[in-house]
């Protein structure tokens, strides 16, 4: 199959080239975070009833890794609202064209920190803290005021978006999942980037800014590092700057060359293997460790969600890649079929989340009512009783999507694969995680 | 074997796997009765095991403060309050494995607050599994094949 290029739609072009549908967007997003935020600091302590915990770890993340991630990719960041102002300030505008001169410091952020590392730190840190973290509004209030600045900082000392780059705990595996979404930002011709001169996507011009995403386009071969801004768009003076449909996981034909972000594969793929056993489980002292914060439990529970992740998964993988032998080293091996893990990952996000998120979702209409839970009824629905939503075909939804993400993977393992060495081990990998996912999950 | 007949024999092998009926052993349905011991964020015992048409009766005791257990599936109910006890009673008439949870905002962890009814066999779980592995044989197959 073929590219589709939206973007030969007029309407289309003319909405993504114009900031003002986004800036619309951006304004409602703004306005729906900075209240998540009062709403976790001032609001009810109690999860189930705070706008916070509601909107953000059931509606949004129902949003985000149901639809947004799988169809369209960095689509969520195209509209995140936690790094406007500090890209406001950055540039001193909001809307007026480019100026030039730096307003801060402007640094380029150091070489060593320019993978993906930090943002799996960061991802890690969340993942440690996430019982407490998706349970208490308080805690979540202070974690989304805490992005917030943290992309405020980076803004003032670095240039460009380097917070959405290198620190986002959520942008580091909406980047990863992104190669799996049937959308694309690319060059339509690449010898009129060679020849373009000054490179005003990347080194931004009067019509518009640089890549925030200190991406240049005409080198872009995956989406992992693509934000969808559109401001390469903008500033194209060859009109040489499409959005695509394509099949999906068109990326993971070209397979991963980095650690960093071999390592993310393999952080997410475990962390979607330990929540339905810590969160959707029947076991009381495995939440218990999860939830209690700083106590002797909480550090075994740590090392063991550590070790899963660094040690045991990585390990039994490398062990079936070392069965098979090929030109490639073992490094390169490792980090070239970790893609396979992408699909399966990806898969085991969803079937966990419509867990979580069809038991819950029936909260949304009485936070929608009572966002800070203070007895209001704006819409009339604040006392909506708690029921869960389309059980019946939750299982079978569920081992549809797992099944599906092993097909997936093990497809995707056959197109990264070194000719003439076999994929047979990282299939049987992927099997054995997908039977744990069915037995932890049904 | 061409790779059109390998493919449809798969589905078809994957469709007896998902939907065939299984032979069912006769067992003469009994009464159970369990009690269950409710506090924050658990229950206990948290795994319950029946056979299908067994008439089950739960007594939940809240040790701390009012739980809830909801059987997911069932669509049935019951609340006890702090030191009291509180007795549901229905038929397992549906054969599966079901999460029950507490259904009354009882602390931070309250959604995640649950336990597993296994009525029967967990056949779904099998089948799924069967469908994974055919996945296997058949992506192991088309590996072989290209070699």
């Amino acid at each position: 199959m073929n590219r589709i290029e939206l973007t030969r739609n007029s309407f289309i072009k003319n909405a993504l080239k114009s900031r003002y549908p986004q800036l619309a967007v951006f304004i409602v997003m703004l306005v729906g975070y900075i209240f998540a935020i009062l709403a976790g600091l001032i609001g009810t302590p109690v999860g189930s009833q705070n706008f916070s915990i509601v909107f953000v770890w059931i509606a949004w993340w129902a949003i985000l890794i149901l639809i947004a991630v799988p169809f369209f990719g960095r689509g969520w960041c195209a509209v995140c609202p936690i790094p406007l102002p500090g890209e406001w300030l950055q540039r001193g505008a909001v809307l007026s064209p480019p100026d030039k001169r730096p307003k801060w410091l402007n640094l380029r952020v150091p070489k060593m920190f320019r993978n993906i590392w930090l943002q799996n730190i960061s991802f890690l840190l969340l993942a440690l803290f996430s019982s407490v973290l998706l349970t208490t509004p308080n805690i979540t209030g202070i974690v989304l005021v805490a992005m917030l600045f943290a992309a405020i900082g980076l803004s003032i000392v670095f240039e460009r978006r380097a917070f959405c780059r290198y620190l986002c705990p959520v942008g580091g595996f909406i980047g990863l999942y992104s190669q799996t979404a049937p959308i694309e930002l690319r060059i339509k011709d690449k010898q009129v980037c060679v020849t373009c001169e000054g490179k005003p996507c990347y080194n931004g011009s009067q019509v518009g800014y640089g890549c925030p995403w200190d991406v240049f386009p005409g080198g872009m071969t995956k989406n992992t590092f693509c934000g969808l801004c559109m401001e390469c768009i903008r500033t194209c003076p060859h009109d040489n700057i499409a959005i695509n449909l394509r099949p999906f996981s068109a990326d993971l034909a070209k397979p991963t060359a980095r650690l960093d972000e071999a390592f993310k594969a393999f952080i997410m793929f475990g962390a979607a293997m330990i929540y339905p056993g810590v969160l959707l489980g029947p076991w009381g002292t495995l939440k218990d460790a999860a939830y209690n914060v700083g106590t002797g439990t909480w550090f075994i529970y740590a090392a063991v969600f550590l070790a899963i992740i660094f040690i045991v998964l990585p390990g039994i993988f490398t062990l079936g890649i070392m069965t098979t032998k090929g030109r490639q080293s073992l490094k390169q091996r490792f980090m070239s079929l970790s893609t396979a893990l992408i699909p399966l990952g990806l898969m085991f996000w969803v079937a966990f989340s419509l867990s979580f998120v069809l038991t819950n979702a029936s909260y949304i209409l009485a936070a929608l009512s009572d966002p800070l839970g203070l007895g209001w009824n704006l819409f009339g629905t604040a006392n909506a009783a708690w029921q869960p939503m389309l059980t019946t075909i939750l299982a079978p939804a569920q081992t549809l999507a797992l099944v599906v993400g092993l097909v997936w993977s093990a497809r995707t393992a056959q197109k990264v694969n070194e000719a003439g060495t076999s994929t047979i081990p990282v299939i049987i990998y992927c099997f054995v995680a997908t039977s744990i996912m069915l037995w932890l999950l049904l | 074997m061409s790779y059109r007949l390998s493919l449809l024999l798969l589905v078809m092998a994957g469709l007896v796997v998902a939907f065939a009926p299984l032979p069912v052993q006769p067992i003469t349905p009994q009464e159970r009765t369990f009690e269950i011991d409710a506090h924050q964020f658990a229950y206990s015992p948290s795994e319950l095991h029946v056979n299908p048409g067994d008439t089950v009766t739960i007594q939940l005791v809240s040790t701390d403060v009012v739980h809830g257990l909801y059987v997911d599936g069932y669509d049935i109910s019951v609340e006890a309050d702090p030191g009291q006890s509180a007795t549901l009673t229905f038929v397992a008439d549906k054969p599966g494995s079901f999460r029950f949870r507490c259904n009354v905002t009882c602390g931070a962890m309250h959604p995640f607050m649950i336990g597993k009814l296994t009525v029967g066999n967990n056949s779904w779980l099998y089948r799924s599994i069967g469908l994974a592995l055919l996945v296997v044989i058949g992506m192991t197959l088309s590996v072989k094949q290209k070699a």
